[in-house]
């Protein structure tokens, strides 16, 4: 069975204020339910490449299409419902320190309006998921580095997305730590989520032998 | 729709916890509201009070008709007859010109006076009452009355209600224009306070933005934050103006005992004040709107 393309990238360029060109011209299918890494150097235009995915950002020519939506035309109406079918982990995390773990995960499910019960009942799913549960009083502050980009997972995912954008998960992790949160990732992928990570971290590479897309100075090389 | 709801009932509930947790600048924002819409409503109340008062003075115009020293009963009975026929008058009385000497007379201070005249040099009168306090009717009637034979010289007493009705009239505009400032110097208040709100939760947004929260989800809250802060605000201006009145009118009912009068300053009815806090609350909306709209805008 052929996958269909679930992102569908083509001909597309970002040019910031100043004339610097993050992507040029790139053009790359995403096939629904496989695991993908981005890579090259810093600067090489894979965080660019998330934030047009995720619509934080614009594309300044070519089109974006994730799940058949064009995304660099999308109204800012709109925007909100995109991000909803996607599950963005960063690699400073954003999470809120002024609420617990559990407040946190239980986020994405306030803004889609569930009630109580159910979301009471993902967000623990999704914290178990991730080996938090144990956590869930607990201000995220108080989490160790891995913890807290754990976390970051499991809000990403407690609205059941198709798609995980995930950039430098592992950046600022130690090995160990950064291994388990890539079991995370696969263990998702596993159930069909699309994952598609930004990274440079080699041994992750090595570890999941996933598709990986190499990206030098805004270009697919 | 549930959702929408329940989120309504979480915002509010947010927005409630958030103006407990800082009690002092919430007191110090209510204040600051209530004062400036205190000026304003105080002197609407006052000017509501002396326009009842004003009221209670002239409820009816009159007209004076002095008449020739020619007009014999016979003319004073055709006037009579052809004021009755004018719509509008309520009361005539016929005041001879012996009758109004005697009143005179009867003062003390000018009785030696009177008494020193050798004839009486007063006119007779008809004391034209009208149903209505219609001054512009009293002007007309007044004009008509002029060219009435034997009618020497007419007198309306309307001029001075006239006069205070402009002086209230005038009072209306400036207390409108006030009123206007004042508006604006909240809404400006609520702008400033959410957007110092809108900074302290800066995190949140942009994170309830990356989850694919809506603007109007992210909106609501704060509208829940000016909304309530502008009701505190009205609250408060309605109890400052309540307790003003209370403190004026001991006061004011002991110069009104002077007069023989028990007159004393009236607050707002209760529809007034629900007017009221509707309009301010509106106000704090409409700051609100204003200002995480412009955030919303700026950020996007």
């Amino acid at each position: 069975m052929e996958a269909s393309p679930i992102v569908s990238i083509s001909h597309v360029t970002k040019r910031y204020p100043g004339g610097y060109e993050a992507l040029q011209g790139v053009s790359l299918d995403i096939d629904a339910g496989s695991m993908v890494f981005l890579t090259g150097h810093s600067g090489a235009g894979k965080s660019t490449l998330l934030k047009l995915l995720a619509g934080i950002e614009r594309a300044s020519s070519g089109t974006v299409l994730v799940g058949g939506l064009n995304v660099s035309s999308m109204r800012r109406a709109a925007m909100p419902y995109l991000r909803r079918n996607l599950g963005l982990v960063f690699q400073d995390h954003k999470l809120l320190y002024d609420r617990s773990v559990y407040d946190n995960v239980i986020l994405p499910l306030q803004v889609t309006g569930q009630s109580a019960k159910d979301a009471a009942r993902r967000a623990r799913a999704a914290l178990d998921k991730v080996g938090l549960l144990d956590r869930e009083k607990a201000n995220p502050i108080s989490l160790s580095g891995g913890e807290q980009q754990r976390l970051c997972i499991a809000r990403a995912v407690v609205n059941r997305p198709n798609i995980i954008l995930a950039d430098e998960p592992t950046a600022s992790l130690d090995p160990e730590t950064a291994r388990s949160v890539m079991e995370i990732f696969r263990s998702f992928n596993q159930v069909g989520v699309t994952v598609l990570v930004a990274t440079h971290d080699q041994a992750a590479i090595d570890q999941m032998r996933p598709r990986v897309i190499f990206l030098n100075k805004g270009r697919l090389a | 729709m549930i959702a929408w709801l329940r989120h309504h009932l979480y915002s509010l509930d947010r927005t409630t916890i958030r103006l407990m947790a800082a009690p002092v600048s919430t007191a110090l924002n209510v204040i600051v509201i209530g004062v400036a819409l205190a000026l304003p409503l105080a002197g609407y109340v006052l000017l509501q009070n002396l326009q009842s008062l004003a009221n209670g003075f002239a409820t009816q115009a009159q007209l004076t008709l002095f008449l020739d020293r020619s007009a014999g009963p016979e003319d004073v009975k055709s006037l009579e007859d052809r004021l009755g026929k004018e719509k509008g008058v309520m009361h005539l009385r016929f005041v001879p010109r012996a009758t109004a000497l005697a009143d005179l007379a009867r003062s003390a201070d000018i009785s030696e006076v009177v008494g020193a005249l050798r004839e009486n040099p007063l006119p007779d009168a008809i004391i034209v009452t009208l149903k209505t306090n219609d001054t512009v009717g009293a002007e007309i009637l007044a004009e008509k009355a002029r060219s009435f034979a034997k009618v020497g010289y007419v007198q309306a007493d309307s001029t001075w209600t006239r006069r205070l009705d402009a002086l209230i009239g005038l009072g209306r505009s400036a207390l409108g224009v006030l009123g206007v400032l004042l508006s604006f110097a909240l809404v400006a208040v609520t702008v400033n306070t959410i957007r110092l709100q809108i900074l302290t939760q800066h995190d949140e947004i942009e994170v309830s933005r990356l989850i694919g929260a809506t603007d109007s989800y992210i909106k609501r809250p704060f509208f829940y934050l000016g909304t309530l802060l502008g009701a505190f605000g009205g609250l408060f201006a309605l109890a400052l103006v309540f307790a003003g009145l209370g403190f004026l009118n001991r006061d004011v009912s002991t110069l009104a005992a002077l007069y023989g009068s028990t007159f004393s300053l009236v607050g707002l009815g209760t529809s007034d004040c629900l007017a009221f806090l509707g309009f301010s609350a509106a106000l704090g909306w409409l700051g609100a709107h204003l200002s995480v709209s412009i955030y919303l805008l700026k950020t996007n």
